[in-house]
């Protein structure tokens, strides 16, 4: 396996991760790495595991063996609540905004560490920079957005804690074909901001377009890695899943 | 004529004072409904416990009145607390008919055990205010305090649930419990901080009752049914229609009995009540 390269800090390091769920394991002796300032993916079929995975690195699901690393530091023993406060933010599968809460709630909820809010009013303002759109609505009920809008609303939720490493589970999920080319940009534009990023995606093609590396997540396990252009270049993935 | 539009007058006065208090009852069950999706049965009794105490902390231990009040906030704000700690925290993975029995067995508990403790017999702290008379119409003052009190109680709830993190937290569970960790919120932090919550503004009640009620061990059977109604009336969990529902609920109970007896305005503001259930089962304002 062609675990990461030379150069850059690690940030992120699952060690032989196995995880599930009550009766049924979803993830085998998983091993990854992400290093700082890098966007890497996950990419893999539907049901391989790859929402487990963020869940799991997200303490939202045990660890069952291996390690999660955040910085050197261990996140086995640590609460799902406190992630957060470790620098991992997600941005949930399906968006999860709090439908019946108005754009401006959800990013407070973002910024709910006591951490984070001194710093609210500042980064509110770095998130309407980004998404100018939130900032027109920012007094809508979340639930009526469009999906775009809401998963700009997701992001900039995740963004309003200050987080090291943001998780994105599916953002292109449900959304029409054209939004979802607008979602990538989004992403990209996200990883240039300098922000570290775990993305899991099932829309192969388009990931890898946008991040460094990539692996390969097959019935809960790492098949195989790379970076994004050894990944397109490759047979498995071009036969597999992008049906050349 | 005149003198009958006076009274009239004083009636829907007197209702909107009365809806106050009422609207004040409701928020605190609505409160811990909406967030935690558990009705308190024993809501009442809790209000019973706080009333005994600032019977105690002021008769018999002496303190000053404001002070056995607050005392008495702060017992009925641990009291919720210890209510879902210790008895819906074991049942809030369970079918809410459990979850209903367990709080109807909280009630029965505070009934007897308050029987037992503090003897049938109806207690009195022994404050009384002069009535306010404007005109023909007159007011009793511990329903004006109560009607100020229950109003502000009302507006901080609202200012703490709509400007501060945690408010915002709470408001934010009650729609996705699951991910609330992802936000750095611990849920059952939030659940206990709701249910001291509700039981601060059943111990509010309390302070306002007690000025005007006996206390004595089935009082809570006075305002758990009629608050219980206003809430399903208002659509559970639901704070503003609560707070509607109260005032119309109060209206019919004061209006009612001006114009029939005393009595029947009860009767018509349950009959208003059934037929609302016939037309909207999910309460006026309710969703779904």
């Amino acid at each position: 396996m062609n675990l990461a390269a030379s150069g850059g800090h690690a940030m992120l390091r699952l060690d032989g991760v196995s995880a599930g769920y009550e009766g049924f394991q979803a993830l085998f002796n998983v091993s990854l790495e992400v290093r700082s300032g890098e966007s890497v993916a996950v990419i893999g079929p539907n049901g391989a595991g790859k929402t487990t995975l963020l869940r799991t690195i997200s303490k939202l699901i045990e660890v069952t063996s291996g390690d999660i690393q955040m910085q050197d530091r261990s996140l086995n023993d640590v609460p799902a609540h406190e992630v957060i406060a470790r620098g991992i933010a997600q941005v949930p599968e399906g968006r999860r905004l709090f439908a019946r809460l108005t754009v401006e709630d959800n990013l407070k909820m973002g910024a709910f560490l006591p951490a984070a809010r001194p710093r609210h009013a500042e980064r509110l303002k770095f998130v309407y920079s980004l998404f100018p759109r939130l900032q027109e609505r920012s007094a809508q009920i979340a639930g009526t957005l469009s999906g775009g809008e809401q998963q700009m609303c997701a992001i900039g939720r995740a963004l309003m804690s200050g987080p090291k490493l943001l998780l994105l589970d599916e953002p292109s999920a449900g959304l029409a074909p054209v939004v979802v080319q607008s979602i990538f940009e989004l992403v990209r534009r996200i990883c240039a901001e300098g922000y570290t990023v775990l993305i899991v995606e099932q829309n192969i093609r388009q990931v890898l377009k946008v991040v460094n590396r990539a692996y390969l997540l097959e019935t809960g396990r790492i098949k195989s890695s790379g970076s994004s252009a050894e990944l397109l270049a490759s047979d498995e993935i071009r036969k597999a899943y992008l049906g050349i | 004529m005149q003198i009958f539009d006076v009274f009239l007058l004083e009636a829907v006065l007197n209702g909107l004072l009365l809806g106050g208090l009422l609207a004040l009852l409701s928020l605190g069950l609505n409160l811990v409904f909406g967030v935690i999706d558990v009705i308190w049965i024993c809501y009442a009794e809790l209000i019973m416990v706080g009333m005994y105490a600032i019977y105690y902390f002021y008769v018999v231990f002496g303190w000053p009145l404001l002070l056995a009040m607050a005392a008495g906030v702060a017992l009925v704000a641990a009291a919720g607390a210890a209510l879902h700690q210790f008895v819906i925290r074991p049942v809030l993975a369970a079918e809410p008919i459990n979850q209903l029995l367990v709080t109807g067995g909280v009630l029965f508990f505070l009934q007897a055990a308050a029987t037992l403790a503090f003897g049938i017999e109806f207690k009195n702290i022994g404050v009384s205010f002069p009535p306010i008379v404007l005109g023909d119409i007159s007011f009793s003052m511990p329903r004006l305090i109560a009607f100020g009190v229950a109003l502000a109680g009302m507006l901080a709830m609202y200012l703490f649930l709509t400007r501060t993190y945690m408010g915002t937290a709470i408001r934010a569970i009650s729609q996705d419990r699951a991910i609330m960790p992802l936000m750095g919120v611990n849920p059952s932090r939030i659940f206990i901080i709701t249910s001291a919550l509700g039981g601060a503004l059943a111990g509010l009640a309390s302070c306002l009752l007690v000025l005007q009620y006996d206390i004595h061990p089935a009082i809570g059977l006075s305002f758990g049914p009629i608050t219980f109604l206003i809430c399903v009336l208002g659509g559970l969990g639901n704070m503003v229609g609560g707070f509607v529902a109260a005032f119309i609920f109060a209206q019919f109970i004061s209006v009612g009995g001006f114009f029939l007896a005393v009595e029947w305005g009860y009767v018509i503001a349950f009959l208003f009540f059934i037929a609302v259930m016939f037309w909207r089962p999910q309460g006026i304002w309710g969703g779904k």
